[in-house]
């Protein structure tokens, strides 16, 4: 241990104030201050400045916790809501990218799950789906867009999950049809969407692993695709690789699948 | 999930203060507060055991920065002047010299010195809460603390003057 009469660095006065040396240490120091007046003063600048701080903002703890905080209710609030918002899930994502950096005591246990291989995998398969289907000029898809009831019905009994197939028309977006295909995991659904130049949009998805992950995004040299976890649900919309356009894409999927499992809850 | 949301609803008041602190503005710390819950409770599984006070902390610390973020791409306006009353003299004006001198700090700073002297984290909590070395939370705090002495010592003479 450092001897008392060694010299006091302003770090250790900091770690003095804030009761971070050890026990010895911070007598030492002590002891040091009582003959150094001029960074004893500087020390009691930074223990007044810490007092007024908690004197300003300590008695908030103290106040009755407003109801709009019951746990219960911001839990049905969420949902409600139709769960994590785009914006929320991009948050999320950068959370989860945090906690993976700097965490020692925490893992974030949804992106292990996923990647690399699960979101690997998944991507994968799906952007081999669009790139096989969507340059099919006669036979795209099983079922006709047309037949949406009939196609969410099956497809939901051959996944073992309530889809919804979202409807694209506010973006220009229009229903070609679906199909089923092998999925990494079993079954998977496969939509495909027709803009008015002919640029085809590709929704693959199957049950997941994970109840939820943050979004990602995965580009190759033409095609693009974002995938993202909801409800045990895994999505992953293909499209040309134009990011913008591709996110307006998927935020809309996003939103509309979400909202299909607020109705059921 | 019972013990988590207990966990979590235990550090309600705790993060309201810190909340109140960083943004001195009760409806958006109280904003902020309740998108850290909802954030929480939505990614339990996010959470592999650890502290849940410095995640929670974290959370939040990363939602005020992009408040803030998206705050500076519109013109600002500070509500510290807006309802500034006339000075005050007694402790009064002491907890309006502290806000005030708060809001000049670096928020990356404004954290640091509010996890620790406010919320009572070590300096190794904030590293995480921050994802920096500890190090940087200390030359953080260091920058903070003289910061404020600055702006301290530089006020409070003048506002004496105009009283």
């Amino acid at each position: 241990m450092i001897d008392r009469d060694s010299p006091v660095t302003e770090e250790e006065l900091h770690a003095f104030v804030d009761g971070e040396l050890p026990a010895d240490r911070q007598e030492a120091v002590a002891a040091w201050l009582s003959a150094h007046p001029e960074q004893a003063a500087l020390v009691a600048a930074w223990r007044a400045q810490a007092e007024s701080i908690r004197a300003r903002y300590g008695a908030v703890a103290h106040e009755p916790v407003p109801g709009r905080f019951a746990l219960d209710r911001l839990m049905r609030q969420g949902r409600a809501s139709g769960g994590r918002s785009w914006a929320a899930l991009a948050a999320a994502a950068a959370v989860v990218a945090f906690l993976v950096g700097g965490g020692t005591g925490w893992v974030a246990r949804g992106a292990t799950a996923a990647a690399p291989n699960g979101f690997d995998a998944f991507t994968a398969d799906a952007l081999d789906a669009y790139k096989l289907y969507v340059v099919e000029v006669r036979h795209p898809v099983e079922v006709p867009g047309s037949e949406r009831p009939h196609m969410t019905q099956w497809l939901s009994k051959r996944l073992g999950a309530e889809l919804r197939i979202p409807d694209l028309q506010s973006i220009g977006l229009k229903l070609v049809g679906g199909r089923l295909l092998p999925g990494p995991t079993g079954a998977a659904a496969f939509y495909m969407y027709e803009g008015p130049s002919g640029e085809r949009f590709t929704i693959y998805c199957a049950k997941a692993v994970s109840p939820e992950t943050a979004l990602r995004f995965k580009e190759g040299q033409r095609v693009a695709a974002f995938y993202w976890v909801d409800d045990k649900v895994a999505y992953a919309v293909s499209g040309p690789a134009d990011r913008d356009q591709l996110e307006k894409v998927a935020k809309t999927v996003y939103e509309q699948v979400d909202r299909s499992g607020a109705k059921k809850s | 999930m019972a013990t988590f949301g207990k966990q979590v609803e235990a550090k309600i008041p705790a993060l309201r203060r810190y909340a109140r602190a960083l943004t001195r503005d009760s409806d958006i710390a109280d904003d902020l507060v309740q998108d850290t819950l909802v954030r929480a409770l939505r990614s339990e599984h996010l959470f592999h055991g650890g502290e849940i006070r410095s995640w929670l902390y974290t959370i939040l610390t990363n939602l005020n920065r992009n408040r803030l973020r998206s705050l500076a791409r519109r013109p600002l306006h500070s509500p510290l002047e807006d309802n500034d009353a006339p000075d005050l003299a007694g402790p009064e004006a002491g907890s309006r010299d502290i806000e005030r001198a708060l809001a000049t700090l670096v928020e990356d700073q404004r954290n640091a010195l509010l996890l620790v002297v406010l919320e009572g984290l070590s300096y190794r909590e904030v590293a995480q809460v921050q994802g920096v070395p500890i190090g940087t939370v200390m030359s953080r705090l260091a920058r903070a603390r003289v910061q404020i002495k600055g702006f301290l010592d530089g006020e409070r003479p003048a506002l004496r003057r105009v009283k």
